[in-house]
């Protein structure tokens, strides 16, 4: 491998290398439009990425606690509700409609355009081509489409919150009927046509995306980089996007039949339906067709969401504790089980849906085993922490909680993995706290971590400390405080999506329960904009970094300089020599990847 | 040049990033019409289910686009021989018979709905207009492209033989032949 400098002749050459390695001194001028907007580095795309999906973020934690609103206090009414909501709120109380509505796009909003886009979106870009020693990604140019039409359908999606009929308010996941007939309520009007064009440019960008990061890291690692030495990190938002690029399209199919029984008359979806008494001519249609296409989607992606936080941990864990990650190929190992896994599960969705028990068992034994891969993974971060030697930055303490809060939501797994459990708890408040706590809480935890961690390889600066601690105890304690209640409503049989409970004797018991409920997302909501603040305000006036190594770590991303420009390295990219984990080796703390193996070195695995 | 070479080898690069760009989405685009396909299977073993004669036009197509297949990869070995000549008039004859199949299939789906076949309902025609319908649309992604090399390569300006370009379009072309294929066996076979 050593000659390769002198006598490889690589087959091919892209243009954007030469071309960068050509300039690498008197860097090509850029005009603001190309390195803000139309830009095609990675990093900036990254940038864009990342701030769009806090945008998004804001609007879908504004949502949640509008319609806490509802749910704490619904014997009470908000004039100020009517100032901002018009007449959604009429009175100063959320209408029924509104309120369906602000449910499902807090659904659709999270799921896709803030832990999908913006999560794999930021850190795929930034971190696959400076961890794997790349100048940018395999095609720059599309992943320039792939945040513009990230950008597009977030537009259209954010379009269909001011039109007159309002926005798609089904569930996000646009089950028909109510998806496919226009006359089923108000949001399945033109809202649900902006849901279906938003999320088919959403799906666009995340192919696009995927195509790359996926074609780069196999493609495109520096000299020395061999698979086994690539941070989890990498290999994470591998997988995450094979996953991607091969359920996106399968919700696209999906969404297009039911374009076609929206417009064309078509009866992929409709049977059997009667509209204010007059019965539809739609017959034969099978609704649960659309739950199998939506859920063959549906199910890979919570891993979609979920394996780029478990990449970012496992990576702050090892440099915080400075200690080799425990299990580096039972990591890989464990990522691969789950991406498999995640194709073959989607059906325990549909439990009681009158899916066959004995196909339904076969689907209660795949879903258990994704028990093995994640508690493996959970076994490896507690043993990388056992005996560490532990920094509590804010991304460490993210990281950490990310573990408890991916234990906490796991356990619940395993009782909703059993169909015959489920015939209790489908559908009830048990889902509601299971799902937010493993996915939606879990995975920001991972995405504040890497935000934390990375800010000063994207800014050049740190991010203030005291208010990172304020953020993540406030948000630890108050996430356990609003989903832990959930379940034993949930137990309790309280179902999920009613706009008033207080009525209904059974669960009127919960009154105060939700109004604390209520209360505590509100103040956790507020925490977050302090995290928004402390993030804005570090970009202009954050302590400035000095060292191109701020954290000690072994990867490539901290060889560039400390604002690295279009290309990352001013000089040739760095060779590798070594793993990514070489922590606390031989008595030394860190030996960077790009270090040469000394002849005396003990050796590691 | 010796700075620049060994900077380049850094990269290691066993299939063109493009290429491998290219099969990716191939994959993708399979995952797409397996939803498809699979999601006929599951609606044909239920009520109200009505079949559909398929065209004999459809055959006809079939072979056109065979033909293209095999006219793309002539293109390509004239390309790689530096027969600019050939390579031209292959590529305008593939990119022709590309518009011909995507003109027989609009004459498949009229008449298929003279012979009474709608997209309205829920049989297997209402299928067939769609999944035949974005194939085409495939088809037509793939003619631009071909389109755009044509201009390429008339164009007095550009002096390419980066083999590349062409080469991602006969891949892409390939596969939109054997998707074709593909579901037009399934038809004739599940219908």
């Amino acid at each position: 491998m050593a000659n390769d400098s002198f006598h490889g002749h690589p087959e091919v050459v892209t243009t954007h290398e030469v071309h960068h390695d050509e300039h690498h001194v008197h860097h090509h001028k850029e005009t603001f439009i190309t390195k803000y907007v139309f830009s095609q580095d990675h990093k900036m795309i990254a940038k864009q990425f990342l701030i769009t999906g806090m945008i998004w973020a804001i609007m879908g934690g504004l949502m949640s606690v509008l319609f806490r609103l509802q749910l704490g206090y619904p014997d009470q009414t908000f004039p100020w509700l009517e100032d901002i909501l018009g007449r959604w709120a009429r009175g100063g109380k959320i209408s029924v409609e509104n309120y369906y509505a602000l449910v499902t796009m807090h659904g659709t909003v999270l799921v896709f355009f803030v832990l999908t886009g913006g999560l794999s979106g930021t850190f795929a870009n930034l971190l696959i081509p400076l961890q794997i020693g790349a100048r940018d990604m395999a095609s720059p140019f599309l992943n320039m489409l792939s945040y513009w039409f990230f950008f597009g359908g977030s537009i259209v999606m954010l379009a269909s919150l001011f039109i007159q009929t309002g926005p798609f308010s089904g569930g996000w996941t646009f089950y028909p009927p109510l998806s496919a007939l226009g006359d089923a309520s108000p949001g399945s009007k033109a809202g649900a046509d902006y849901w279906i064009i938003g999320m088919a440019l959403f799906i666009i960008s995340s192919l696009l995306g995927g195509l790359n990061y996926i074609a780069t890291i196999l493609n495109m690692r520096t000299k020395g980089m061999s698979m086994s030495r690539l941070p989890l990190t990498c290999w994470a938002l591998l997988f995450t996007a094979i996953l991607g690029v091969l359920s996106f399209p399968v919700l696209l199919s999906g969404v297009l039949l039911v374009v076609f029984d929206r417009h064309a008359g078509t009866s992929f979806y409709l049977a059997d339906i009667f509209v204010g008494g007059k019965a539809l001519p739609n017959e034969g249609g099978s609704a649960i067709l659309f739950q199998h296409l939506f859920w063959f989607l549906g199910h890979p992606e919570v891993y979609i969401i979920i394996l780029p936080a478990m990449g970012l941990v496992s990576e702050i864990m090892a440099i915080n504790c400075r200690k080799p990650i425990f299990g580096y190929m039972a990591m890989v190992g464990s990522l691969f089980a789950i991406a498999i896994l995640a194709f073959l599960v989607w059906a325990h969705h549909m439990f009681v849906t009158g899916l066959n028990p004995f196909l339904g068992s076969v689907f209660v034994l795949l879903t258990l085993l994704i028990a093995v891969p994640s508690a493996i993974k959970v076994f490896n971060w507690l043993t990388t922490m056992w005996r560490g030697n532990i920094r509590f930055t804010p991304a460490m303490l993210f990281a950490v909680g990310f573990v408890s809060l991916f234990i906490s939501g796991g356990l619940t797994g395993i009782w909703l993995g059993n169909s015959t459990l489920d015939i209790h708890l489908h559908d009830t408040y048990f889902v509601i706290a299971h799902f937010h706590i493993v996915m939606g809480v879990s995975a920001f935890f991972g995405m504040f971590a890497g935000i934390y961690h990375w800010f000063p390889k994207m800014y050049g600066r740190y991010m203030n400390n005291s208010l990172a601690y304020i953020h993540f105890w406030v948000t630890l304690v108050g996430a356990y405080l609003i989903f832990w209640p959930m379940h034993y409503q949930g137990l309790a049989g309280m179902p999920r999506r009613y706009f008033d409970y207080s009525q209904w004797l059974s669960f009127s018991q919960f009154s105060d329960l939700n109004k604390f409920i209520s209360t505590v997302a509100m103040i956790v909501f507020a925490v977050q904009l302090l995290f928004v603040f402390n993030f804005f305000y570090s970009i202009f006036k954050g302590r400035r970094v000095t060292s191109t190594n701020p954290w000690h770590a072994t990867t490539l991303e901290w060889t560039t300089p400390v604002r690295p420009g279009h290309g990352n390295w001013p000089g040739e990219i760095p060779e590798v020599h070594r793993w990514a984990y070489d922590y606390g080796k031989d008595g030394r703390d860190f030996i960077p990847q790009t270090e040469p193996v000394g002849p005396n070195e003990s050796k590691h695995h | 040049m010796q700075v620049m070479e060994s900077t380049v080898s850094t990269q290691r690069k066993k299939i063109h990033p493009h290429k491998f760009t290219l099969w990716i989405g191939i994959g993708s685009i399979i995952m797409m019409f397996a939803g498809l396909t699979s999601a006929y299977i599951v609606k044909r073993n239920q009520a109200e289910w009505s079949s559909v004669i398929i065209p004999k036009i459809f055959y006809y197509s079939t072979v056109v686009m065979l033909i293209s297949s095999l006219t793309i990869q002539m293109a390509l070995k004239a390309f790689k021989e530096r027969n600019m000549h050939q390579y031209r008039r292959l590529i305008t004859i593939t990119a022709l018979l590309g518009l011909g199949f995507i003109a027989m299939q609009i004459t498949g789906f009229m008449q298929l709905t003279e012979a009474g076949s709608r997209l309205e309902g829920s049989g297997a025609a209402a299928f067939l207009y769609v999944i035949f319908g974005l194939h085409a649309l495939h088809v037509l992604g793939g003619a631009a492209a071909l389109l755009w090399m044509l201009y390429r390569a008339f164009s007095a300006r550009i002096r390419s033989y980066n083999p590349v370009p062409v080469e991602l379009a006969a891949t892409y072309w390939h596969f939109v032949d054997l998707l074709w294929i593909y579901l037009f066996v399934f038809f004739l076979w599940k219908v």
